[in-house]
């Protein structure tokens, strides 16, 4: 193939990862907290549409863009009065939520169906360095969205590893019963976080209805969510490796039509379909193997209400 | 007693899902037919309307099939003030499709729309039950005393806008956004290449599939990839505008499908192919009052009006309409059939002589591409 068949799979593969990495970013600062929520889905579509509820209510992007992150946070929320202060099963109540998430998105989107946004996200061309051959019209040649999501993934990063809060965040998710004794409020962290990756998930959501559709139809984000909470297993909670993840199932994810549209090859368009999900399952396998070898995985409280009666 | 709070917090999650659920799938009265005539069985009640209802199988909002449907729908009910003419969304094509088929029934109506082909053998179950109430499933083929079929030759629609975009491109390769590998969509795909290659020989027509109806991304997507292989028009069929919408953001141009979709994408789309089911609603309960009506296997066309092309887009110069029009009045009149031979299939092999016309047996059983489309069908 050329290079710009090449470029194009590329450029699409980034666009096609961006709303899973928010999703995923938002998952490991949740699960890093110690706390699975399963919710992303459901989190993701009531972001997906209050975004866009409220940017074709002020033909803003940017506001439907915060609206996002405040209605997903709010979900984010309630499964964190659940669970971290009720102590209810993490898997069941995410599952809830992510039920809850569908039915609402539907509900209060049902009169927004078919209506074209004013204003979406455009693609922004960043002076010079969209100018670099190859690397420019594949890295920088996207909406706001998806600098933002570069710009996080580093920032995350040196905040888990590098910053006193982080170290705190990893002790509560490892062991609440000694952050705790080390007088770091437990609780407090795993709201906050849980909020903030809830957020994340809302970002992911609306990304789809703002800038990827941009419009708005009921469980539009198809399966996303859960993609992007198998990728936090494959990232080994490590958001760098969530980059790389999300590039991985978004490239595939475009390659299938791309193979059908640039080459000749006859590959059954229902096995292209499919790879995504079954790289999902090898991914899963391998993570799984290196977890056992490296002995590095899952932060240890993952999924265990923290309850000092308990300690 | 935190117990007890957790149960209860539960428990108003679980409600509020049911809530939303039900806000979701629920049934609602044409705002219009609203009447005080609610009397079960009251048959000295001059003013009583007759019921009938529409089972869709996506939302009404979604800018397509369903929508158009209930375009039909309010048309009915306008054209005919006596019917109160109600709908159920969001109806799934499994064993839900019966439960909502025989609510209906017993809920009065005196006929039934069921508009997704996978309702087919739900519809002839419940008529079983029902014998007094007429179902009408569109684009099935299968009849029972009370049940009816009808559809409608997209594929003339579809050869017309093939025209346009066989005239508009400048490249030589039109993109096809299609939904899933079955008749109805290769037959469209096929339509749409004769009537593009009648007006320039040299066109291509790319094919990509989705295996979807409806998921906007995906659409846009694919679209996308057709463009980034070289085309410079796309054409769709899918039920949302994610296509056009990827058309008008590269600056090509597109053709919609199903309603006119150039409302989401004014800079793109050169025209749709539309249905326009309210005649035949209105039709069909006109027979059913009068007592004329007929089980029957309806195929409606151009010239009975229930397909058609929406309105040209600016972009689209005179004598490319008036060349289209030409075609569509030859259409109307009878003088041109689509799948007229000579047809040649993808190896150039003859599949239809020339003088011969395509059975209606063999263009509902379409599986096949016609020469200069460029894809494979998933087997």
């Amino acid at each position: 193939m050329e290079n710009s068949v090449w470029i194009a799979i590329l450029a699409a593969a980034i666009t096609a990862g961006t709303p899973i990495l928010f999703a995923a970013l938002g998952e490991i600062i949740t699960e890093r907290a110690g706390v699975l929520n399963l919710g992303v889905e459901g989190m993701m579509l009531v972001g997906a549409v209050t975004g866009f509820m409220v940017a074709v209510k002020t033909a803003s992007p940017w506001l439907g863009f915060l609206a996002a992150l405040v209605a997903a946070g709010a979900m984010a929320a309630i499964f964190a009065v659940l669970t971290i202060t009720l102590r209810a099963n993490q898997v069941v109540t995410g599952l809830a939520l992510t039920i809850f998430g569908t039915g609402l998105s539907g509900f209060l989107g049902k009169p927004y169906v078919g209506i074209p946004l004013p204003v979406s996200f455009k693609p922004v061309a960043l002076p010079l360095l969209s100018q670099i051959p190859f690397i420019g019209p594949v890295f920088f040649r996207h909406d706001p969205l998806v600098y933002l999501s570069y710009i996080l993934v580093p920032v995350l990063w040196y905040y888990f590893y590098r910053t006193r809060p982080g170290l705190n965040l990893r002790a509560v998710g490892e062991n609440p019963a000694a952050a705790d004794a080390l007088g770091v409020n437990v609780f407090a962290l795993r709201y906050i976080y849980v909020i903030i990756g809830g957020m994340l998930a809302g970002a992911g959501g609306a990304f789809l209805s703002l800038a990827y559709a941009p419009s708005w139809l009921e469980n539009m984000t198809a399966g996303r969510g859960w993609i992007a909470v198998a990728l936090v297993i494959f990232a080994v909670w490590d958001p760098v490796k969530a980059l790389l993840g999300s590039y991985l199932f978004g490239g595939v994810d475009a390659l299938t039509y791309s193979l059908q549209a640039a080459t000749r090859i006859a590959i059954p368009s229902f096995f292209l379909k499919m790879l995504p999900y079954i790289l999902t399952i090898i991914v899963l396998i391998v993570a799984t193997r290196q977890t056992i070898v490296k002995h590095i995985g899952a932060p240890g409280a993952l999924s265990i209400p923290y309850d000092r009666e308990e300690r | 007693m935190k117990k007890g709070i957790r149960v209860l917090l539960m428990l108003l999650l679980a409600l509020a899902v049911a809530v939303a659920a039900a806000g979701c799938g629920g049934q609602k009265p044409a705002g219009e037919s609203k009447s005080g005539g609610n009397t079960a069985g009251g048959g000295q009640d001059q003013n009583q309307k007759m019921k009938v209802a529409f089972v869709y199988v996506g939302p009404v909002g979604d800018a397509g099939w369903s929508w158009a449907h209930d375009q039909g729908r309010k048309y009915l009910a306008e054209k005919l003030p006596w019917v109160e003419a109600t709908y159920m969304e969001n109806v799934p094509e499994g064993a839900d499709a019966e439960r909502v088929l025989t609510e209906l029934a017993e809920q009065g109506n005196k006929i039934i729309f069921a508009t997704s082909f996978g309702y087919m053998d739900y519809v002839i179950n419940v008529a079983k039950k029902y014998p007094n109430v007429i179902f009408m499933h569109c684009s099935g083929y299968k009849t029972a005393e009370n049940v009816g079929t009808y559809f409608g030759a997209m594929e003339e629609a579809r050869y017309l806008s093939g025209m346009v975009a066989g005239k508009m491109t400048k490249k030589n390769v039109l993109g096809f956004v299609a939904a899933h590998p079955i008749p109805e969509v290769i037959r469209g795909i096929n339509a749409f290449t004769l009537g593009a290659r009648s007006v320039n020989p040299n066109v291509k027509v790319k094919v990509v599939w989705t295996n979807t109806w409806y998921d906007p991304a995906a659409e846009k997507q694919a679209a996308l990839s057709l463009l980034d292989a070289g085309a410079d028009i796309i054409a769709q069929h899918q039920d949302t505008p994610g296509p056009q919408q990827a058309a008008q953001e590269r600056g090509a141009y597109g053709i919609g499908y199903d309603s006119d979709m150039s409302q989401f994408a004014p800079n793109a789309t050169l025209t749709s192919p539309v249905w326009n089911w309210g005649p035949y609603y209105v039709k069909t309960v006109e027979a059913v009052k009068n007592g004329t009506w007929k089980p029957e296997q309806y195929y409606g066309t151009m010239k009975d009006g229930i397909v058609d092309l929406a309105p040209f887009n600016k972009m689209v110069p005179q004598d490319v309409r008036d060349l289209v029009e030409k075609k569509k009045q030859e259409i109307i009149d009878g003088k041109f059939f689509v799948f007229q031979g000579p047809i040649k299939d993808q190896s150039g092999k003859i599949r239809v002589q020339e003088g011969q016309k395509m059975s209606q047996e063999d263009i509902l059983g379409f599986n096949w591409f016609v020469e200069g489309v460029e894809g494979e069908i998933p087997k």
